[in-house]
């Protein structure tokens, strides 16, 4: 087991095969409070492979994946959330079927248990933090909408309030703006830079102008490792980023 | 197991692990039609069962109609009878998928429901034109007798054609799925039927395909019944869950997997059967696959993937 | 009381449901059928049960189970064990060789009550274990397959497995079990003899009463939290897994629920029809009981028991005249249901029938009802019929 640090979010030495092909190879990894780290790298990179490994979706080969110097590798997908660590998917995933309203209801974390969820009741307290997050993500006049008929990009922010509500320390983005309007991504960016205060943020993301403008710092993969870290200027000039990029 | 001296054990061993073997043969061809029919297109059918009976009654109608019309023709008819299975049930198979399957392709539970309403149609239908009783055909001198090793032992001959016809099948099976252009276009559709599409291939046809192709082979399965069973109209039903198992069991995708566990099931259902009663038997083979399955839920031989 | 009317009743609509089905089944239908009908109408109403249990786990959970007539079993070979106990005294068996148990075993050449049938002498054990039997029956199967993310048509496959394992057993242990036959010959609850026409009316209404009550309790259920979680998971499972809940849980939960349901139906069954059989538990009667829920409408408490009744009577009424065209039908109502009607009739009067009626100008009491509970809640899930 590796020592406890600083960092909120502290990965080292993951690795994880699927048929004897690593898809993360002995990474290592480390996110600070308040910060917001902008994850970028070709496709197969392993990016959304390194946020399955995080959120537990998928179960590390070997390494130690700590936040808050609490492990995580070892622990099932809701006591992970319970630590305080949210996910976005890269398609948004919101409930279709329930109006906007009900998916941040559903996603309010109080009565996660059978009973509690049963006996759960929609106080003015739950309301109100409700209305705040849909304001918070730009929802606020389509609360009583089937989450079916929204854009693609307001499904996005929903997933993003689902995650709010629950006020995670750390919150991961999966392609956040994919799909949005110009218009829609600069208020998105806007909404990142304000929730990432007092909390890690990581976000995965293709379009480098928006990551210019959110990324605290960048972390590159290629083929499961760590090829550059750096803010965006640094990165941008690393001869081996731009090999990966441009060079094939 | 006292009362039995070693070398009755042998015999009973291998005679039963023959018994197991006729089992495995028809299990495995109800399998390999049900596997290409879960593992490509995720198709839950109910009624495959169905398909096989239609096979047997081929081959009983064949068997009626060569002894009334064509006597000279009884020793031949089996063989074109195997055949006829193949393409009526496969023909069937295709209307199926045209009418009824393919506006279901989303909704695997409801797919499953609606087959089984297929399934309760077609029964009636066996009951209805063939009646309620069940019916053998003729089957030809050859296929008849036993092969004697040794004094105890007893090898009827119509299982090892059966087990011939298996090998054969599952040959061609093998042939079809991973060495021709045709199988290659199918995995294609089940690992990204988008891109399938956008490449060029048909995806809807390979679909109606591979479900009359799965159907075709229940058909043979049914032609194959019919040398070791007589077929009546829920005879397809009967067997429908020990094959979904087998399926289930040997990990949907993988052929050398539905082999091994249709093995594995019939020759321990078999071997049982001797020792303790029928039901029982199957019992406890059913309830040891329940088990390993909640053990391992993806089946005996699947390998780890990338999601 | 608003709390009340909204949870279990389920507000204005479901209120309004409510009361004609109960003004059906407790009114019209005692009052104008003799009793051999109205017993068989108590008959469909135990299979209304399993229907309602299915609307909880397949409507809302999205799980298929093609093994719900096993808890039924279980819940009617549970109250059958007790009845024939009862009817087993020493004096009316004095003339098997070993009198005193019951007359099948003695025709195994049991001598001695297996030890699993020693408690159900008691009454009070024999309510608890209607309840329990099934409960933990589900809780095992759920949990072993839950846990390890077992569902879809994989769930449906092993829960109709399962109804093979039990009913090859039952009828393979004749000695412990009664075979084919089932449990038959049942006579008396202390004394209260159940084959009398009185008794037959009671019983036909307290299964009416029970029924009700588990509908209520199933509509408490939906329209709680756990209920839009339900319907989240059988759309995204990951995300509300993603969220912080434990889903097997869950599904264990509302899997026992429905499995103690079914139970409480078979119970029901063994005391009017008196007596329980293995034709009641296997693939077959499984399947049908799906099939009623499909019809009445997967999602609405109160259209699956309409879908019941339905499916019942055309059963005995084909069956009776024209038996091949059964099969047929019951063929073609799945793949109807599945193909053009996924709601059922629940789904047909809410896209024909209920626009006209709320076109009629209503009563003025229950216009200032419909004031008073229509306050806030601008959103709440689109479902409950």
């Amino acid at each position: 087991m590796s020592s406890n640090t600083d960092f909120a979010l502290a990965i080292e030495d993951l690795t994880v095969s699927f048929d004897g092909f690593k898809a993360v190879d002995n990474l290592s990894l480390y996110v600070d409070t308040n910060e917001l780290r902008v994850v970028i790298g070709p496709n197969g990179a392993g990016k959304t492979t390194l946020l399955d490994l995080i959120c537990g979706k998928t179960k590390s080969t070997s390494g130690s994946i700590k936040f808050k110097n609490k492990e995580l590798s070892k622990l099932s997908e809701h006591q992970i959330v319970h630590a305080g660590v949210g996910r976005k998917f890269q398609t948004p995933s919101i409930y279709e079927n329930l109006s906007v309203y009900d998916n941040l209801e559903v996603s309010y974390p109080q009565g996660r248990s059978v009973m509690g969820s049963l006996l759960f009741n929609r106080t003015a307290k739950v309301d109100a933090r409700i209305r705040e997050i849909a304001g918070e993500v730009f929802l606020e006049d389509f609360l009583s909408m089937e989450a079916a008929l929204l854009s693609h990009g307001q499904k996005q922010w929903l997933e993003i309030g689902m995650l709010l509500i629950q006020d995670p320390e750390l919150l991961m983005l999966d392609e956040p703006v994919a799909g949005m309007s110009v218009k829609e991504r600069e208020l998105t960016a806007e909404l990142l830079n304000r929730i990432s205060k007092g909390r890690s943020v990581l976000v995965i993301e293709h379009d480098m102008e928006f990551v210019a403008r959110i990324a605290h710092k960048v972390t590159v993969l290629h083929q499961g490792k760590i090829l550059a870290e750096g803010d965006m200027k640094t990165v941008q000039n690393n001869p081996d980023v731009i090999e990966v990029y441009l060079g094939h | 197991m006292g009362e039995y001296s070693i070398q009755e054990l042998t015999s009973i061993f291998a005679m039963q692990g023959f018994a197991g073997l006729s089992l495995f043969s028809v299990l495995l061809l109800m399998a390999l039609g049900l596997a290409i029919i879960f593992g490509q297109m995720g198709v839950i059918n109910m009624a495959h069962g169905e398909f096989m009976a239609v096979g047997a009654y081929t081959t009983y109608l064949m068997s009626v109609i060569s002894e009334t019309y064509f006597p000279w023709f009884t020793q031949y008819y089996f063989l074109f009878a195997i055949m006829a299975s193949f393409f009526i049930a496969g023909i069937l198979g295709y209307l199926t998928e045209f009418i009824l399957i393919r506006h279901l392709y989303k909704r695997p539970l409801d797919t499953l429901l609606a087959t089984w309403g297929l399934s309760l149609i077609m029964q009636q239908t066996f009951r209805s034109l063939f009646g309620a009783r069940e019916v053998s055909p003729t089957l030809p001198d050859w296929l008849m007798g036993s092969y004697q090793p040794t004094d105890s032992i007893y090898i009827p001959i119509n299982g090892m054609f059966v087990l011939g016809l298996t090998a054969v099948v599952t040959i061609g099976v093998y042939i079809l799925m991973y060495r021709s252009n045709w199988g290659l276009a199918v995995r294609a559709t089940t690992q990204n039927r988008i891109m399938s599409g956008a490449v060029g291939i048909n995806t809807k046809k390979i679909d109606r395909l591979t479900f009359a192709l799965g159907c075709g082979i229940a058909g043979i399965a049914g032609a194959a019944f019919t040398t070791i069973a007589s077929t009546g109209p829920t005879s397809g039903s009967l067997y429908i869950v020990d094959t979904f198992m087998v399926v289930v069991f040997g990990g949907a995708a993988s052929l050398f997997g539905t082999i091994a566990s249709a093995f594995t099931i019939a020759q321990a259902q078999s071997i049982l059967e001797f020792f303790i009663s029928g039901s029982m038997a199957k019992v406890l083979t059913l309830l040891t696959l329940v088990i390993i399955l909640m053990m391992r839920p993806e089946g005996l031989f699947s390998i780890k993937v990338r999601k | 009381m608003n709390f009340l009317y909204e949870r279990f009743l389920g507000g204005k609509n479901g209120a309004i449901g409510l009361a004609i089905l109960a003004i059906l089944i407790l009114i019209i239908l005692p009052a104008s059928l003799d009793l051999f009908r109205l017993n068989m109408v108590g008959k469909y109403l135990t299979y209304a049960f399993v229907a309602v249990s299915l609307v909880l786990l397949w409507g809302y959970g999205g799980i298929l189970s093609l093994g719900q007539g096993v808890f039924f079993g279980l819940g009617g070979y549970c109250m059958a064990m007790f009845l024939k106990l009862e009817a087993s005294d020493i004096e009316s068996t004095s003339i098997q060789s070993t009198p005193g148990i019951p007359d099948f075993m003695d025709w195994n050449q049991l001598t001695e009550l297996p030890w699993f049938w020693v408690p159900f002498h008691s009454f009070s054990f024999t309510l608890f274990a209607v309840i329990a039997v099934p409960a933990i029956f589900a809780f095992i199967i759920g949990y072993s397959m839950f846990k390890r993310r077992v569902g879809g048509v994989y769930f449906a496959i092993i829960t109709q497995v399962i109804a093979v394992i039990i009913t090859v057993l039952i009828v393979g242990q004749q000695g412990y079990t009664g075979g084919i036959n089932g449990i038959t010959d049942l006579k008396t609850i202390h004394g209260w003899d159940i084959r009398e026409d009185s008794a037959k009316y009671i019983l036909y209404f307290i299964n009416a009463f029970l029924l009700f009550g588990v509908i209520l309790i199933s509509r408490f259920i939906l329209t709680s939290k756990f209920g839009r979680l339900l319907l989240a998971m059988r759309d995204k499972e990951d995300r509300v897994r993603f969220s912080g809940y434990d889903v097997s849980n869950f599904k264990i939960f509302i899997f026992c629920v429905s499995a103690v349901i079914a139970a409480i139906g078979g119970a029901m069954f063994t005391l009017q029809v008196g007596f329980m059989s293995p034709s009641f538990v296997g693939i077959v009667p499984s399947i049908e009981m799906v099939i009623y829920a499909a019809v009445g409408g997967r999602m609405s408490l109160i259209g699956v028991v309409y879908g019941t009744l339905l499916v019942n009577s055309g059963k005995t009424i084909f069956s009776e005249t024209f038996p091949e065209l059964w099969l047929f039908l019951m063929g073609g109502l799945f793949i109807a249901v599945v193909m053009f009607f996924p709601n059922g009739l629940a789904g047909i009067w809410d896209k024909y029938g209920k626009p006209h009626l709320d076109r009629i100008p209503k009563p003025k009491f229950l216009s200032s009802a419909k004031a008073l509970i229509s306050n806030k809640n601008a959103s709440s899930v689109k479902d409950s019929k």
